[in-house]
């Protein structure tokens, strides 16, 4: 049952976003704490596991595909619903924010790949989502 | 004949926001092949279309939520809200699997965490040469140099801006852009030839998107190697963005 899935992924995401917003409380920050991040774990455990197989293989799994899928199309629409006309002002801090992460990462991966070269690395190719 | 469609429009608004973001999509990648060879990921071109309808719906309708402030698109607050987000960005770390991880081995795990966090303070950085001292503002502006998605998800988890979060998200689309045309004028500089390398460059780059485009025009062979590490890079930001590195800033400022 498609459902299965999608209430899996609605139970993962309202866990993440309870344990964020009670890890703001007790910080005493005014945020959620990593909520996503944090039920994007739980999803990963839950998938990782075969005693909740029934929720993630055949048609439940679809559910979650499906919306895994809507991801780019999502984005796309929270970009059209952006105040975009008041950032203009930061255009060359979004420009520079960007450009300046890019080229230092670049820098950075001939440093990170001798780390454990001479290891083998075998792995097989999966195709993943955008 | 407009009050039939508005009427229409209207009452459907969260299916008129597919449609169209549907037609956009399409056109976007269509217009990725055609232009640019499939160079820049029609993703990005999609995103960017997104950027400027918002720019143009802002100045038509003074309003603060892009195209959302036209009647007859309202959907497209709904689709792109934060709940829609959060549920679909949870949503594809399905899939993932741990083995993969152990796969990638060292290398690849420090390169997905040294990535979020080289990103987020270079960043981070450059909004404080900019002149900007808010913790909130800070630490969204370094978000959205991990990725256009962490940027956003950062910035509303601890109270940012919408002016704030619109510059994440346009800061995580120049990365995302700038690491598809450049990848393959790099590569041969930053020894970017083989399995190993590649599944470092995914955890350092990080965006997904870009990464695949980048990776396919170098040589798509590598483009599964590096998607490996790349998967595991939002969900990754998404939980230091809005938490230890937002702690950090706040320590700072």
């Amino acid at each position: 049952m498609i459902i299965y899935g999608v209430a899996l992924l609605s139970a993962c995401l309202v866990a993440g976003m309870l344990i964020g917003e009670g890890l703001g409380i007790v910080l005493g920050v005014e945020a959620n704490v990593g909520g996503v991040g944090i039920a994007m774990l739980f999803l990963v455990l839950v998938c990782n596991s075969d005693r909740f197989s029934a929720l993630t293989v055949g048609a439940a799994g679809d559910g979650v595909k499906f919306w895994s899928a809507m991801y780019i199309p999502i984005v796309v629409a929270m970009a059209a619903r952006q105040n975009v006309a008041a950032a203009m002002d930061g255009g060359a801090l979004a420009l520079s924010a960007g450009v300046a992460a890019v080229a230092v990462s670049f820098a950075l991966v001939p440093v990170l790949s001798r780390i454990g070269a001479d290891k083998d690395a075998g792995a097989d190719g999966r195709e993943t989502t955008p | 004949m407009m009050e039939l469609l508005e009427t229409v429009f209207v009452r459907n608004n969260l299916v008129v926001a597919f449609a169209v973001v549907g037609i956009t999509t399409w056109f976007s990648y269509w217009l990725a092949n055609r232009l640019t060879a499939g160079r820049i990921h029609g993703s990005a071109i999609a995103i960017a279309a997104g950027l400027l309808a918002a720019w143009f719906g802002g100045i038509m309708t003074g309003g603060s939520r892009g195209v959302a402030d036209f009647a007859l698109l309202s959907g497209i607050g709904l689709m792109g809200g934060g709940m829609m987000r959060d549920f679909a960005i949870v949503a594809t770390a399905f899939g993932a699997q741990l083995s993969e991880l152990k796969k990638a081995g060292l290398a690849g795990v420090v390169s997905i965490f040294a990535g979020v966090i080289v990103s987020f303070t270079v960043g981070a950085a450059v909004a404080v040469v900019f002149g900007y001292t808010d913790p909130t503002e800070v630490t969204t502006i370094g978000a959205g140099a991990v990725t256009y998605i962490v940027g956003p998800v950062t910035g509303e988890a601890i109270g940012a801006s919408e002016a704030m979060m619109t510059l994440s998200v346009a800061a995580g689309l120049v990365k995302s852009i700038l690491v598809m045309i450049g990848t393959p004028l790099v590569a041969r500089h930053i020894g970017l030839n083989n399995p190993q390398s590649a599944m470092v460059f995914g955890g350092l780059m990080g965006t997904t998107s870009g990464v695949a485009a980048g990776l396919a025009a170098t040589d798509p062979k590598l483009v599964p190697y590096g998607a490996m590490t790349a998967t595991f890079y939002t969900g990754i930001g998404c939980l230091l963005g809005p938490s230890i590195l937002f702690f950090i800033v706040d320590g700072i400022f």
